[in-house]
């Protein structure tokens, strides 16, 4: 093996008709069936005869794939169904506390759950946001942010209060939701969503929290309107009812003179929150453009009452050695 | 003889003590029996031959006592007595245990006590209150939750499934009398008209086959292909076609323009449009440029 012009040295491998010692592949190279790429010790020679390897590799699909779509044409009708691609949505482990939209079970106890109230309309959410002990500067902006995302929201200071202490008082002043945003290293990190008159408490994991300024090729600043909202993929029970927290954060007349909505949209197991206004072009077409904060949440508890994290009844914990075995397997 | 001095000389005063620890402004005792944590010639516990200590043990303090006749013996060497709860209460024990004891250890002794018995009472006082518990990070369990995050945030292809659900509402009349858009009336006329003026405002959409365009936008990708292969022509290509929607609404303007991002081929209707309506334009600016420079 002459290691001089590597190029050049690949004649032995094979026959390369027409091949001097330029890099562009001729057209049909032929492999001998013990060839293997990963004997050759040296890396350039072996890097391009890899990338040879490869380019063949792709005509060969390419060349299956004309040959099966002409297949495909030539039959016409009877043709086979198209495979459809397997996706981790599509193996997805049946979850048998799926809802069923029709199921008088669900319907029942969500008639008689602590949402009723809200969606009765018996009640106006009134939301108070805080976060835990000194805050840093990107909370307290996404602080903000938030509250202007929610409508009839206060953001007020922790001041080192105990969260058992502060629930009594919201209570008294009539608010029916309490978002804690708790951080770490200056940056939120996690989101308690508890609703109030001894409603579920819901405790999450955030992550990639975008404030306004960081998102790229945004709109002006949300306006007062109460904004629509979309929950998406919430199918189980569990997430039904999470899906329900969420919604009771909102006032229940969304004002669609302000073109803005909410979402949630769940995604193996991630909650996904945007808030974009939208336009009808036509009434097949409509452009969305983002205003606001995004941030993903992830569920780690949901407990019975408020909150309490002693003595609390937790109804589902995100336990890591039982919930995280299985790829197919998701919760919400 | 055991000689206090004499231990002082060898230990306390040159650096062979072990338990002795020098600073730069001072010199510290580590000995656990030592009444005030300096190294002093009195507060030695080696080199005094009497001497007494208080010490706290979950939560009750005792005062320890060396006494020169039990020098002999290690094992008895320091005497323990249980204090009072009392805080009055143990400090007359201590003057009552160490009566006639020189008058530096007694206060030295009581001083301690006092020290101990309110860092005790702030113990108690904390543990009541909130106490924050740091959850260690796991950095595998982090990496596998982030990377499982993108995979979600690109199956949701958040963008379609939004909209996807505006159209729906919009299709169930959930809108109302807001917009006028003829519903099932005159269907296929405006999808006409749509794939070729709004073919270049389509969402984002993956990688995906092209067998999944409509076969319509698919023969203009095919004869442009070659012209749009450069990157910095979609640049000109977006800011030419913002000009377009100029009239438009800013909002529909940004949220087109929010579109292009990848789509290179689809540019080709673009392109063919272009003249005509960038013919308008220089229509309407000519008189303007016109009247300024006269």
């Amino acid at each position: 093996m002459k290691t001089s012009s590597g190029i050049e040295n690949l004649i032995s491998y094979g026959p390369v008709p027409g091949d001097g010692a330029g890099p562009p592949a001729p057209e049909r190279v032929l492999f001998p069936p013990t060839f293997s790429v990963s004997e050759i010790k040296n890396k350039q020679r072996r890097h391009f005869m890899f990338l040879r390897w490869k380019q063949q590799q792709r005509k060969e699909k390419l060349a299956l794939k004309k040959k099966r779509r002409k297949e495909r044409e030539a039959l016409g009708d009877k043709a086979p169904p198209k495979a459809v691609p397997k996706t981790i949505e599509n193996q997805r482990v049946y979850d048998e506390t799926t809802v069923d939209p029709n199921d008088e079970e669900v319907a029942f106890d969500e008639a008689t759950d602590e949402f009723a109230p809200y969606f009765n309309r018996q009640t106006v959410p009134k939301i108070l946001i805080t976060t835990s002990d000194r805050p840093r500067g990107r909370t307290v902006r996404f602080c903000e942010q938030l509250a202007t995302v929610i409508p009839n929201s206060h953001v007020y200071y922790r001041r080192g209060l105990a969260l058992k202490r502060i629930i009594p008082q919201c209570i008294a002043r009539d608010f029916t939701d309490l978002i804690v945003i708790n951080e770490d290293r200056k940056i939120p990190n996690g989101l308690v969503l508890s609703h109030l008159p001894d409603g579920p408490t819901a405790h999450f994991r955030m992550s990639s929290v975008r404030l306004r300024k960081e998102i790229k090729r945004k709109g002006k600043e949300p306006t007062e309107h109460v904004p629509e909202v979309i929950l998406n993929n919430f199918t189980t029970r569990l997430g039904h009812s999470i899906g329900r927290m969420f919604a009771a954060l909102f006032p229940h007349n969304p004002q669609f003179i302000g073109r803005q909505v909410a979402t949630f949209h769940n995604q193996r197991d991630y909650i996904f929150f945007r808030f974009h206004r939208y336009i009808f072009k036509s009434e097949k077409k409509v452009g969305i453009q983002e205003l606001g904060p995004r941030f993903t949440l992830k569920l780690r508890s949901l407990q019975k009452g408020t909150f309490d994290s002693k003595f609390g009844e937790y109804e589902w914990i995100h336990k890591r050695r039982e919930m995280d075995r299985s790829r197919r397997k998701f919760h919400l | 003889m055991h000689s206090d001095d004499v231990v002082w000389s060898m230990l306390g005063n040159r650096q062979f003590c072990s338990y002795k620890m020098t600073t730069k402004t001072q010199n510290f005792c580590r000995n656990e029996y030592n009444l005030t944590g300096l190294c002093n010639r009195s507060s030695c516990p080696l080199a005094n031959s009497q001497y007494a200590t208080v010490r706290e043990e979950k939560g009750r303090c005792y005062l320890y006592m060396k006494t020169i006749e039990r020098a002999a013996f290690p094992r008895r060497l320091w005497e323990r007595v249980l204090l009072s709860k009392n805080y009055e209460k143990a400090l007359e024990e201590i003057d009552e245990n160490l009566i006639y004891w020189p008058r530096f250890i007694r206060h030295k002794c009581k001083q301690r006590f006092t020290k101990i018995t309110q860092y005790l009472i702030r113990i108690r006082k904390l543990t009541l209150k909130r106490q924050r518990k740091l959850v260690p990070l796991r950095r595998k369990i982090e990496r596998r939750e982030n990377r499982r995050e993108e995979k979600a945030l690109i199956a949701a292809q958040l963008d379609n499934a939004i909209e996807k659900e505006l159209l729906e509402r919009l299709k169930q009349d959930t809108y109302g009398d807001i917009y006028n858009f003829p519903i099932h009336a005159f269907d296929k006329a405006l999808q006409q008209q749509e794939a070729e003026s709004e073919s270049e405002s389509d969402a984002e959409r993956e990688e995906e086959d092209e067998d999944d365009e409509d076969v319509d936008k698919r023969e203009f990708v095919e004869a442009e292909d070659s012209e749009l292969s450069d990157f910095e022509d979609m640049d000109k290509l977006e800011t030419s076609s913002e000009e377009e929607q100029e009239e438009e609404e800013e909002v529909e303007k940004k949220a087109s323009h929010s579109k292009w991002k990848g789509k290179t081929p689809l540019k080709g209707p673009a392109r063919r449009k272009r003249p005509y309506i960038e013919i308008e334009y220089e229509e309407e600016t000519e008189p303007s440029t016109k009247t300024k420079t006269a």
